[in-house]
């Protein structure tokens, strides 16, 4: 079937969903998604494509829903803006095939892009001096040793570059499908939806079930692990790119080169942000396996962010010894195929999501 | 009325059955998992008794009627987090004395509005959430306490804390008979001849309207064309069985609540969504094309559950809101698409009228009705003259093409011919003696406070209120 059907089919289920919704409004106090909804009368396919990204699968819906199956109505809301979700994401990415190709394979072609890069750095190490992976090196400029300076810049830069501009691309289409409101910026209501968008992200408060009790997973009752585990990811992340940060800006400013003690700002930010990572992508993938909702898309983010988490530690305890060179390669591949996949993973959803946040709060 | 008795097992597979099936240590069976059903276990359960709760329905469908609500009605005399303002016994006792037209035990009545605020907190405690507060289409908010998500979230944290507290909970459990001697409940059987002993038992399966012969023997064969809007599974074999024994009932087989709603709706399970709110944006006809009642008499919140008798007396029990365009988008959207036309005859030809009796209808209303625009938020007074009947209030002529049409029906909510009961929920054998080990709560027994009319949000109140009294009073029971 092709997309366009796919994407057609989609859609058309999630607006007979949305006309039994609307037409009983049960589910009004959970969550954004309801709110909005109650503002239309009939869903066009941006408005469809905005509830899908205004919802963040907490699933108390479902389990309140009258209407769920075996009703004949078979009403799932999650479950069709779960499908929705990702077909919107990948109808704005730029370009499109790369996020099609993505969502079918999404693990296999992550680590296939990481072997590859952590090859071809390997190799062209091996190339120039056959003992510059095995052998210990140690003290500052240790890491540039194995990878010169430049290489790895070049390489994280272009990798991060493109994702930037891909991921700007995408945003961009999305708001032109859902004819953003022009809003002045200094007005106070303005201000005000703001930090209601960033209250909305950074509490995770749609991940509280419209009570702060949590999601559903296995059964109506409530749990706040999803939110936790989010969070560690979300927080892992951040911290980690804290810690590249503050190390790019350690070594291009301040010219100090890495490795860097264990108790520097950037190594300590990283630990944080490191178990983090190691936790919150765990618990998610397991709630997700549980739930059956595993997407390419959000496996493969998932699993890099594990992996890179896992290889940073790895290079941190053993970075004095002779596995060091071979950890770094592999390391650095991830980190590489992270970005290069980046605007076609669920990492996006951050992005759509807060779009999605931003128009909600605007128009209401 | 002449009743037939419900089949039952033999005798001899019987005793085989009751043997084998004792459930040793039930002290309290609850028959029927709905609101008043969870309420009793629980209730009955947390007083210290070992309780089974039998529910017909699969797990899945369980919570009966009341899956399909999102409010109770309840008491206050000051703001609290869900409801505003005050609603203080009085009034709600006037509101209820208005609607059955007096035809209510006013001692039990009052007892349910004592008890509907302590319900509030008691449901919280066990799970329930409510809702803050609603952003308007029905202005309930300061009686009407809303559940959050709904009556599916109600009865999940329901059957979710039961099952903590150890209620045992047996689904697909139809019960065809209750024995009573002397007086006495002694077990429950259900069609497969399965039987449960125990000290006591609380009813709370329900009214009869999903048992569509039993409807037709109280309205005749108007009947086969009502709407169910709930479970299909309150078909009253409970109620029926216990009236072949002569137990004392309560109310008039017809008396129930019907509103109007959509004929497109399923037969059964139809819930919130099938309810229409277009009547007084337009005219009402039935199959002859005719207006037969107000459209515009009072608020629809107020009327929409006298439309459904209405409804049910036209021929063939149907009848067709009709509007035209400049009102399509002024009420709440429906789940079922209006039928829609160019023209009137062209209208009249999708509904299947005759198209030039509607055509005169019309007119004649489009003349007799006020040019001026009308205010929906307002009894605007704006009238037709002339007309039998007027329509006394939004009258303005259908004259803006497209137009649109709704069928309907009469959506029957819960019938109100139930079992005669005490203030301490106990089945009245007689006029003189309550049953010591039998309780009714929930719609089986709604009709000794609504004998007719209807209060929004006072079925589940009495359904939880009754619950609790007839959970306690069972448990208590039984030390005696
Ligand atoms: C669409 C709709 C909306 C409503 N909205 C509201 C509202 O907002 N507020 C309000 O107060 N009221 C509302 N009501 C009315 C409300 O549903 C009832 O008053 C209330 O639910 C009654 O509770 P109950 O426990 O007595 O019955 P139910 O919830 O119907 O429970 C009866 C249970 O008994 C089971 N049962 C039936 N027969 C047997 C048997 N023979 N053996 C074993 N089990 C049996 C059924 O499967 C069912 O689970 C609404 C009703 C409908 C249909
Ligand atoms: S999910 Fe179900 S209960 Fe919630 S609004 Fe939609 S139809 Fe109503
Ligand atoms: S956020 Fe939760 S309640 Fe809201 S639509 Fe999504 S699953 Fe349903």
């Amino acid at each position: 079937m092709s997309d366009t059907i796919v994407i057609t089919e989609i859609r058309s289920e999630a607006r007979r969903t949305f006309e039994i919704c609307n037409a009983c409004r049960y589910c009004e106090g959970f969550c954004a998604v309801f709110q909005e909804m109650t503002d239309h009368r009939t869903f066009k396919d941006a408005t469809l494509d905005h509830l899908a990204n205004l919802c963040h699968n907490c699933t108390a819906c479902f389990h309140a829903c009258q209407y769920k199956p075996p009703h004949e109505f078979a009403i799932d809301v999650p479950q069709v803006l779960a499908e929705l979700r990702p077909q919107t994401w990948q109808e704005h990415a730029w370009p499109p095939s790369f996020a099609r190709l993505l969502e079918r394979r999404g693990v296999s072609i992550s680590l296939l892009i990481a072997s590859v890069f952590s090859l071809f750095l390997g190799l062209s190490l091996a190339l120039i001096d056959q003992n510059i992976l095995t052998a210990q090196h140690i003290g500052s400029g240790a890491f540039y040793k194995i990878i010169g300076h430049g290489t790895i810049v070049l390489l994280a830069g272009a990798a991060s570059l493109w994702a930037i501009v891909a991921m700007c691309v995408s945003a961009n289409r999305y708001r032109q499908s859902q004819a953003f409101r022009d809003n002045s910026l200094h007005s106070a209501s303005v201000r005000t939806a703001w930090r209601s968008v960033l209250h909305d992200i950074f509490y995770l408060r749609h991940l509280g079930g419209g009570h702060d009790e949590g999601c559903n997973e296995d059964d109506d009752r409530f749990t706040n692990l999803r939110r936790y585990f989010h969070h560690l990811t979300m927080w892992g992340f951040l911290l980690c790119f804290a810690a590249t940060s503050v190390a790019t800006v350690y070594e291009l400013l301040l010219g100090w080169q890495s490795p860097f003690p264990h108790t520097s700002l950037p190594v300590l930010l990283g630990i944080f942000g490191g178990i983090g990572l190691l936790i919150g992508p765990l618990g998610l993938l397991y709630l997700n396996a549980k739930r059956d909702d595993l997407h390419g898309m959000s496996v493969a983010f998932i699993v890099l962010l594990f992996l890179i988490s896992l290889t940073g530690f790895g290079l941190l305890i053993l970075r004095e010894t002779s596995a060091m060179g071979t950890l770094l390669a592999i390391h650095l591949g991830l980190v590489l195929a992270f970005f290069v996949t980046l605007p076609y993973t669920k990492f996006v959803h951050a992005i759509y999501r807060t779009l999605a946040l931003i128009q909600f709060h605007r128009i209401s | 009325m002449k009743l037939r008795p419900m089949p039952r097992a033999t005798a001899k597979e019987h005793k085989k059955l009751v043997r084998t099936s004792i459930k040793a240590g039930t002290n309290i069976l609850v028959i029927g998992g709905g609101h008043a059903g969870l309420c009793a276990a629980i209730s009955a359960r947390e007083a210290g008794a070992s309780v089974v709760l039998l529910d017909a329905a699969p797990e899945s469908m369980r919570g009966g009627n009341s899956r399909h609500t999102r409010n109770l009605r309840a008491m206050h005399t000051e703001p609290t987090a869900t409801l505003t303002g005050q609603y203080e016994a009085e009034e709600y006792w006037q509101d209820i004395l208005r609607v059955t037209g007096g035809e209510t035990n006013e001692a039990l009545t009052r007892l349910v509005i004592r008890e509907s605020y302590p319900l509030l907190d008691w449901l919280s405690e066990r799970g329930v959430k409510f809702q803050p507060s609603l952003r308007g289409t029905l202005s309930l908010d300061r009686t009407n306490a809303f559940f959050l998500g709904g009556g599916c979230a109600l009865i999940n944290a329901l059957y979710r804390h039961a099952t903590q507290i150890g209620v045992a909970i047996h689904y697909e459990k139809e019960i065809e008979h209750v024995e009573l001697s002397d007086g006495t409940f002694r077990w429950a059987e259900t069609k497969a001849g399965e039987t449960f002993r125990a000290g006591a038992a609380v009813l709370a399966c329900g009214g009869f309207q999903a048992n569509t012969d039993w409807m037709v023997e109280a309205w005749g064969d108007a009947a086969r064309n009502f709407l169910i809007r709930g479970t299909p599974l309150n078909r009253g074999y409970v109620l029926r069985d216990l009236m072949a024994q002569d137990v004392l009932t309560k109310g008039d087989p017809r008396q129930c609540h019907a509103v109007a709603i959509d004929a497109r709706a399923p037969k059964f399970d139809g819930g919130i969504v099938s309810r229409l709110d277009s009547v007084p944006f337009g005219i009402v006809v039935n199959r002859a094309a005719k207006r037969f009642y107000d459209e515009g008499q009072d608020f629809w919140a107020k009327r929409y559950a006298i439309w459904g008798r209405l409804v049910a007396m036209q021929p063939e029990q149907i009848a067709y809101s009709i509007i035209d365009h400049k009102m399509h988008d002024l009420f709440m959207p429906s789940v079922f698409p209006a039928i829609t036309a160019n023209s009137i005859p062209e209208l009249a030809a999708q509904l299947g009228l005759d198209a030039s009796a509607l055509t005169d209808t019309i007119s004649q209303f489009n003349a007799a009705a006020s040019e001026a625009t009308c205010d929906h938020t307002i009894l605007d007074g704006r009238t037709t003259t002339g007309l039998q009947p007027n329509k006394t209030n939004w009258a303005q002529p259908l004259d803006q093409s497209p137009y649109h049409a709704y069928p309907l029906r009469p959506g029957i909510t819960f019938t109100y011919l139930g079992l005669k009961v005490d203030h301490h929920a106990r089945v009245q054998i007689n006029e003189d003696t309550a049953a010591p080990n039998l309780y009714a709560a929930g719609e089986i027994m709604a009709g000794n406070i609504l004998g007719k009319g209807y209060c929004a949000g006072t079925g589940m109140t009495i359904g939880g209120v009754f619950g609790r009294i007839a959970g306690i009073n069972a448990a208590a029971g039984l030390t005696i």
